[in-house]
């Protein structure tokens, strides 16, 4: 199980109901629903992630979130989870106040782009990082917007959404010492407890 | 209810083609417990065309009802004879190793009251008269079929389904099942259907329907009493359905604007057939000969009436706060007559009544039809759900 879907786990009280938007495998949901009795659905685009949520019994719902989240009502859930979608959606920033509309909460997390690794590369070559986390050349990459911490929390701030928590995971042992001390610097992944 | 059986038989296993569930023969059941219709009216006892296939476990869990739709009937897989040309209708979907696996669930198929494959229905001898119901056979509604469907399962020593299953109106039976009789489902699967027609939907229809009455040899519905069939108007209504059937992009590139015969050379007078045409046309005729007029027009009405949340206040939601069962959704994207979108407001009213639900929209150029035909992500998600199906009944086994 991935660090950041443990931390999540925890921030997601039992018996509650939650929307997982861009739910990949269903490894979250699976874990929420055998874990805490937390019932709930997935949004997911690619097939094949589809296919392992059925193979799972998880529900996974077909469904582009660039489209918007309109069929939901308003506090239809407790809280809105959004793993690692951030950067590859059209507007992030509209995508973030549907969640809070959706869900009295909502959990987000994203690559921090202002980490040294993808300073040091834009810095040194010239170009645009590919790393591990983020595979992709420029042009065919998924993630089109990207941010760092400091930039994410720019957002909240001018919105006057409230961040309950935030926990920074870096996998790399260099990061992992540095990343309570400089988190935009070192952190590889941010996860935002956000209400509004 | 009388336990005589017309005939009796079970599937031959591990016959001809591999994924085939081989050689079926059907069945039938006549029921003499009167049955209470939507209408009001109540048919005193009727007979039920079933096949199954595969084997019912010993706590009777793996069970998975087929609704048919418009034009289907009991045969969904195998072959009757080994030298038939086409298998049951739905024969990629069903069988060894395919989405309703045949080694893991037993299937039962039956032919739907008003029918016109051995069911009773219009062309059925009416035993108050002695002559064919035919426009007096009283008119159905999906629950109607739910409720006879519920006899069979009595019949069958089954309690409840492990899923029902239909596409299009068979969708709107296996929705109706989940609000009719919540206890005695696990899963629904609805593909390609929708909570309620739309105005074009009924529009086509009774075109449909228009073409069939207006033929001469119809006679007010006694045609079978005058010793006629209306074959051409028949013919009419399902060319025009056919047409709806499919995609403006499918037959494009099934027919494009082929030629079956003549020229346009200049200075030829001979007309010109297109492929379209030609192809049209045999679909037409070949319909009308083995279907009853007065059944398309039983099941075209029953689906202009069919409206799931009618009686519940017109709300979706409060209808669906009676289902207990699980649902998957499925819809095509070239699909016009059963639109993604009329999936998708099941998919949300289902989620609203805070029910487990999944949907899965597949790309397809084949229209509706896509519901019938092989397509491998349909097999795959299709699959991926019954699986899960089986596994969780074998669970409850252990």
């Amino acid at each position: 199980m991935r660090v950041d879907l443990d931390i999540i786990q925890n921030w997601i009280p039992p018996q509650s109901r939650v929307l997982d938007l861009g739910c990949g495998d269903g490894t979250l949901l699976e874990q929420l629903g055998k874990n805490k009795q937390v019932s709930g659905y997935g949004l997911e685009i690619d097939p094949q992630q589809i296919e392992r949520c059925l193979q799972r019994g998880v529900n996974v719902v077909e469904q582009n979130l660039d489209a918007g989240l309109g069929n939901f009502a308003d506090d239809s859930f407790d809280t809105v989870v959004m793993t690692q979608a951030l950067q590859t959606l059209r507007q992030p920033h509209l995508v973030v106040r549907e969640m809070l509309r959706v869900g009295r909460e909502c959990i987000i997390t994203f690559p921090n782009f202002g980490q040294w690794k993808a300073r040091w590369h834009l810095t040194f070559s010239g170009r645009m990082p590919v790393s591990d986390l983020l595979p992709y050349e420029w042009y065919d990459t998924p993630n089109i917007h990207f941010c760092t911490f400091r930039d994410f929390e720019v957002l909240c701030r001018d919105n006057n959404w409230t961040i309950l928590h935030r926990q920074v995971v870096s996998e790399s042992t260099v990061s992992r010492a540095f990343k309570d001390f400089l988190p935009n610097l070192f952190g590889e992944t941010a996860i935002y407890h956000l209400t509004r | 209810m009388s336990t005589e059986k017309l005939s009796s038989s079970s599937s031959a296993r591990g016959t001809a083609e591999p994924g085939s569930v081989g050689i079926v023969a059907p069945q039938s059941h006549t029921f003499s417990e009167p049955l209470e219709l939507a209408c009001g009216r109540t048919l005193r006892d009727y007979t039920l065309v079933y096949e199954t296939y595969g084997e019912l476990n010993a706590d009777k869990s793996n069970a998975v009802l087929i609704c048919h739709a418009l034009s289907g009937h009991h045969h969904a897989a195998g072959r009757h004879r080994p030298e038939d040309k086409r298998p049951g209708w739905w024969d990629h979907y069903i069988g060894p190793g395919k989405p309703i696996d045949t080694n893991k669930f037993f299937v039962v198929s039956l032919n739907n009251l008003g029918g016109c494959h051995g069911s009773t229905g219009p062309a059925s001898v009416n035993p108050e008269t002695g002559k064919p119901w035919g426009p007096d056979f009283p008119p159905l509604r999906a629950r109607d079929w739910v409720h006879s469907q519920a006899r069979l399962a009595d019949l069958l020593g089954i309690d409840q389904w492990a899923a029902v299953v239909g596409g299009s109106l068979g969708g709107m039976q296996a929705m109706r099942w989940s609000l009719e009789y919540p206890e005695r489902l696990r899963h629904c699967v609805v593909i390609a259907s929708a909570m309620k027609l739309s105005a074009q939907n009924i529009a086509f229809n009774e075109t449909a329907r228009q073409a069939i009455t207006s033929d001469p040899d119809f006679c007010g519905g006694r045609y079978l009493e005058q010793g006629k069939l209306p074959r051409r108007g028949l013919a009419v209504a399902r060319m025009i359905g056919h047409i709806t059937y499919l995609s403006d992009d499918g037959l494009g590139k099934k027919f494009g604007r082929e030629l079956r015969s003549g020229t346009f050379e200049r200075g030829v007078e001979e007309q010109v057939e297109f492929q379209v045409q030609s192809y049209l046309r045999y679909q037409g005729d070949s319909f009308s000969t083995s279907f009853d007029p007065n059944t398309y027009i039983l099941m075209t009405r029953a689906l202009d009436y069919f409206d799931l949340a009618r009686e519940y206040g017109d709300d979706p939601v409060a209808a669906f706060t009676h289902a207990r069962c699980k649902f998957l959704l499925v819809s095509f994207t070239s699909d016009w007559r059963f639109a993604p979108d009329r999936s998708r407001e099941i998919v949300d009213a289902l989620m609203h009544a805070n029910l487990p639900v999944s949907y899965a929209e597949i790309e397809s150029a084949m229209g509706h039809d896509a519901f019938l035909l092989p397509n491998e992500r349909y097999q795959r998600v299709f699959g991926a759900y019954m699986n899960g199906v089986a596994a969780e009944t074998a669970g409850e086994v252990k």
